[in-house]
């Protein structure tokens, strides 16, 4: 296990409590009570229906389809699937809120509560608690820079289809936070139910903090809000933990309130108090019966979801032999997962989880690009493996034509063809070149059989070179040693 | 007055179809009288040139004999439906302007049935009234005046009042009217005409301008229980757009009319006499119970034990919907907006010039039983409260098959009685809200005048869903009653 997160106060140490509310924008062709299209990015107000312009008379009617993304994703955090659930009015004024109230679910959401696993670094797991997820429409867009007095109003993400997931206060550092909205992140774009994209805004989260004494009862929280970053989530929890500890430990008390993220200065500061909070006057949606849905058709989705991360991370660590590690790193996303299984078959699992993590993603990072966009396909990259597995090109040269593959595209064998990097594993060839080296340092040669063993390494290294790294490395070894010991 | 505005629209639809008269004679008839009786402030808009225009295609489709069930039969709209391309103003001075881009579901029905429409109807402002008198565009006028105090006008009730006076003073046919608490059945009762409130979910509110989403449906305001029964017909209908719509068929009206009422059981609750009511309602409702037993029905005494707390149940849940379904109104989309130096001053003076002060009122009333602290003591007790009113009536219907009441406790009151205190105005709901709690079916029909000559109705409810039940007892009195009263403005024409 990793060391607890603690953090030193004057008075002596702390740990934070964090608990995640996560909106996550569903994917679905229209929104949630409306037939409007839910594309990102298109011309101002044009994807706005009677409906999410709350016109008089309109009224909302369920897409069946952001329901059953709702329950996909309970399923996939398996959580309790309410076979009944209602939606709520959230009544409140915004100039981007068009009905003047949300449609949410606040009593009975159609998720209860469910179970969310963290990879740590250590390679170990940590449960975390899913208290709930229910689903609610989005507020359009008010723009404040079009106009210097009047603010723009944008509809076109009025009423689209949100869930918020909402955890258990079972967090306790930063770094957890971070992992929590990643593996959630996966699991969601797993299944296909959120693209997880956090810069357009599909994804955000609320992070609630509080600070105590290890031991001591929960805290009073602050809720630091519409965190579109996992960096930002870092930074803010660990400004807001610090204030909160310096103004404990200064003999004051935290004031339950909702704050914002100022990303330039890297600071929080105070949105509204608790007393100044909205009285949103939840009550049940009169336009809306109670959502009720046919356990043969909840099932029926859950049979049809995908392998998910935590089933596929087992069972490369059965089937492949990989360290908890790198199989969370292998099944983070799905297409990397699939990219991995791809060129691991027939091969050496554990070298091609070595030269995708280390290699390929290391390239590719250095070049700004993802798995995607990768000059190298599976294949190709699948072939340089073979090309080390055969013994035709030493782990070394593999490098050179692995750094050449992310250049040209070019298949391993081909370059190794054309630059004449074969490895040499003919026992007359490296007997002539030892022969050589011998030779040439004969005095070396004297001192090594006089007991000075660590001279072996400068004879391969001096083999090496001269065959321009192209013998084989274990033949050389088994040559040098039969020469001089022999 | 043209003489084919005594038709109902039974008659004029035979008359029409067999070619005795074109839709265009009728609507012109009605477009005159119309201008005759604007004094009665009973339309906010008229539409005489698409009337016309609207006639004149029906007249074309009667020609090729393919004429719809409400093939050119002038009808007003209630100025709470929205309809495409004319001005939909619910009688508030927030929907300045608006016209809307669409259409309601209940009025594309009626429409697509060949009818044709006059004009938009005046009401209480967001159908909140039971008098008509919370409009911005003014009271109407109800076209009955009573012996006693001829000079003074009378309210014609609310809060589909300019439906309810359009009807009686022939200046439509029939007319279309919803019903929140009783805004079909009280005007009708007080304009000697028929109103019926189909069970919750049988009209598409869809295109409604909302009031409280969980009580409002549309009905027929009509001159006789088969014209209703005719028009409810083709305004109701499951509509996948209105998430409350019921998928249940509706029964074959007009088959069920003229069934009589032989062998039913009829429920008489006795919660419904209430002190201080007047006598001659009393007497009116005997009367009722005495037709409807001569006519073979059987009288039983029920209870609806829960009765009195109806009034104080809507009173809660009415404005609590209404305080959302209002949120709208923000001056930000549509509609009126006045100015502020911030958005929160641009709403408070929009909705502080925009509603009225009946309007307000619910408002506040609707914010704060759902507030915090609050919620469970109100909301949420007048929600149990509900489902104990709707209990009363399931046990009932066990025994009866339809529930005989009277319509409202007084006859029409004259413009500016009942004012000084809101809630005196609220108790002339005490008898149509149960049923609109409960969701159930309801008709009014006129019964007799009152001494000083005003018209009072008696109410039919049903189970749900049983409007055949409730068409078949309302005729049975119409026809008992034999109503041949008008208002004196139409006798002299």
């Amino acid at each position: 296990m990793t060391e607890p997160y603690r953090i030193q106060g004057e008075t002596g140490e702390w740990e934070v409590v964090l608990g995640l509310e996560v909106h996550a924008q569903v994917i679905s062709h229209a929104k949630l009570f409306s037939g409007s299209s839910t594309t990102f990015g298109a011309e101002a107000n044009t994807q706005v229906s009677l409906v999410d312009a709350a016109m008089p008379g309109m009224l909302p009617v369920i897409n069946r389809e952001c329901v059953e993304q709702a329950v996909r994703t309970g399923l996939a955090l398996k959580a309790q699937i309410n076979l009944r659930s209602v939606f709520d009015r959230k009544n409140y004024f915004y100039a981007d809120l068009p009905q003047g109230y949300q449609i949410s679910q606040y009593k009975d959401p159609i998720v209860g509560e469910g179970v969310l696993l963290l990879d740590l670094p250590d390679g170990s797991t940590k449960s975390v608690g899913i208290e709930r997820l229910h689903l609610e429409q989005d507020a359009g867009k008010s723009l404040h820079d079009q106009h210097p007095q009047k603010t723009y109003v944008d509809l076109n993400r009025s009423g689209v289809a949100l869930m918020e997931i909402v955890s258990k206060p079972d967090l306790s550092s930063p770094e957890e936070a971070g992992l929590y909205v990643k593996k959630l992140r996966s699991i969601l774009r797993y299944i296909g139910t959120c693209d997880g994209n956090m810069q357009e805004g599909s994804m955000r989260a609320d992070v609630n903090v509080s600070v105590r004494k290890p031991g001591d009862p929960l805290g009073t929280r602050c809720e630091i809000k519409n965190m579109n970053s996992v960096r930002f989530i870092h930074q803010a929890i660990e400004y807001e933990a610090r204030r909160q500890i310096e103004i404990l430990e200064g003999g004051g008390k935290i004031d339950q309130e909702t704050r914002l993220f100022d990303t330039g200065r890297g600071e929080t500061r105070s949105m509204r108090s608790k007393e100044d909070a909205q009285d949103y006057r939840y009550f049940p949606d009169p336009d809306l019966l109670p959502l009720v849905l046919d356990q043969a058709r909840v099932d029926a989705l859950g049979a049809e979801l995908p392998e998910l991360p935590d089933v596929k991370k087992a069972r490369f660590i059965a089937d492949f032999g990989l360290s908890p590690y790198d199989a969370a790193i292998l099944v983070e996303e799905r297409e990397t997962a699939d990219w991995y299984e791809q060129l691991a078959k027939g091969r050496d699992a554990k070298i091609a989880a070595n030269w995708l993590i280390s290699e390929l993603f290391g390239a590719l990072n250095k070049a700004g690009k993802d798995l995607s966009e990768s000059p190298v396909s599976a294949e190709s990259l699948g072939g340089l493996v073979d090309l080390i597995g055969d013994g035709t090109i030493s782990g070394r040269i593999a490098k050179e034509v692995f750094a050449e593959m992310f250049e040209t595209g070019k298949a391993a064998g081909d370059i190794v063809e054309e630059k004449g990097l074969k490895q040499v594993s003919d026992t007359g060839a490296i007997e002539g070149i030892i022969d050589a080296v011998l030779a040439e340092n004969a005095d070396k040669v004297e001192q090594y059989r006089g007991g000075k063993d660590k001279l072996f390494g400068f004879f391969v290294g001096q083999t090496m070179k001269k065959s321009q790294g192209k013998a084989n490395p274990g033949m050389v070894n088994d040559l040098l040693r039969q020469k001089l010991d022999g | 007055m043209s003489d084919l505005l005594n038709l109902t629209l039974a008659e004029a639809r035979a008359t029409l179809a067999a070619k005795d008269i074109s839709s265009t004679e009728l609507t012109q008839a009605y477009i005159a009288r119309m201008e005759a009786t604007a004094d009665l402030n009973a339309y906010i808009t008229t539409t005489p040139d698409k009337a016309l225009q609207m006639a004149e295609q029906a007249d074309a489709r009667l020609a090729k004999g393919e004429g719809g069930a409400l093939e050119g039969i002038p009808l007003a709209i209630k100025d709470l439906f929205c309809t495409e391309g004319v001005l939909t103003t619910a009688a508030s001075h927030i929907l300045d302007g608006f016209i809307p881009p669409y259409e309601s579901t209940v009025t594309t029905n009626l429409w697509n049935a060949g009818a044709v429409l006059l004009g938009k109807t005046n009401l209480d402002e967001f159908a909140m009234g039971s008098s008509n008198v919370t409009s911005y565009y003014g009271p109407v006028e109800n076209p009955w005046r009573s012996t006693d105090e001829p000079d003074r006008k009378r309210v014609p009730g609310g809060s589909s009042g300019g439906s309810a006076a359009a009807v009686a003073a022939r200046s439509a046919l029939a007319a279309t009217g919803t019903d929140t608490g009783g805004s079909i059945r009280q005007p009708a009762s007080f304009s000697g005409i028929v109103g019926m409130k189909p069970t919750y979910g049988r009209c598409s509110r869809w295109g409604i301008v909302a009031f409280a989403s969980s009580l409002d449906q549309a009905g027929p305001m009509a001159r006789t229980v088969e014209d209703a029964a005719l028009m409810l017909q083709v305004m109701a209908g499951y509509d996948p757009k209105d998430s409350t719509s019921a998928a249940e068929a509706m029964p074959d009206l007009s088959a069920a009319l003229n069934q009589g009422v032989k062998g039913l059981k009829i429920g008489v609750p006795a919660e419904y006499q209430v002190d201080g009511m007047p006598e001659e309602i009393t007497k009116v409702w005997r009367q009722g119970i005495d037709w409807l037993k001569a006519e073979g029905a059987e009288i039983v005494d029920i209870s609806l034990p829960h009765t009195k707390y109806a009034l104080a149940t809507y009173y809660i849940i009415a404005p609590a919907e209404a305080s959302s379904n209002l949120a709208r109104y923000d001056g930000v989309r549509y509609g009126l907006r006045v100015d502020g130096d911030s958005l929160a001053e641009m709403y408070a003076n929009t909705r502080a010039a925009g509603f009225g002060e009946e309007v307000q009122r619910r408002v506040l009333v609707g914010t704060y039983v759902l507030s915090a602290g609050y919620y469970d003591a109100y909301y949420l007790k007048a929600q149990k409260v509900r489902a104990l009113l709707r209990r009363d009536f399931d046990q009932a219907f066990e025994t009866v098959d339809a529930i005989l009441t009277p319509t409202a406790p007084s006859d029409a009151f004259a413009i500016g009685d009942n004012e000084d205190d809101p809630v005196k105005m609220y108790l002339n709901d005490i008898f149509t809200v149960p049923a609109s709690l409960a969701g159930l079916p309801g008709i009014s029909v006129p019964a007799g005048l009152s001494e000083r000559g005003l018209p009072m109705g008696l109410q039919v409810l049903g189970r749900m869903f049983d409007e055949g039940s409730v068409v078949r007892v309302g005729r049975a009195l119409e026809r008992a009653a034999d109503f041949t009263a008008v208002p004196t403005m139409v006798r002299e024409g």
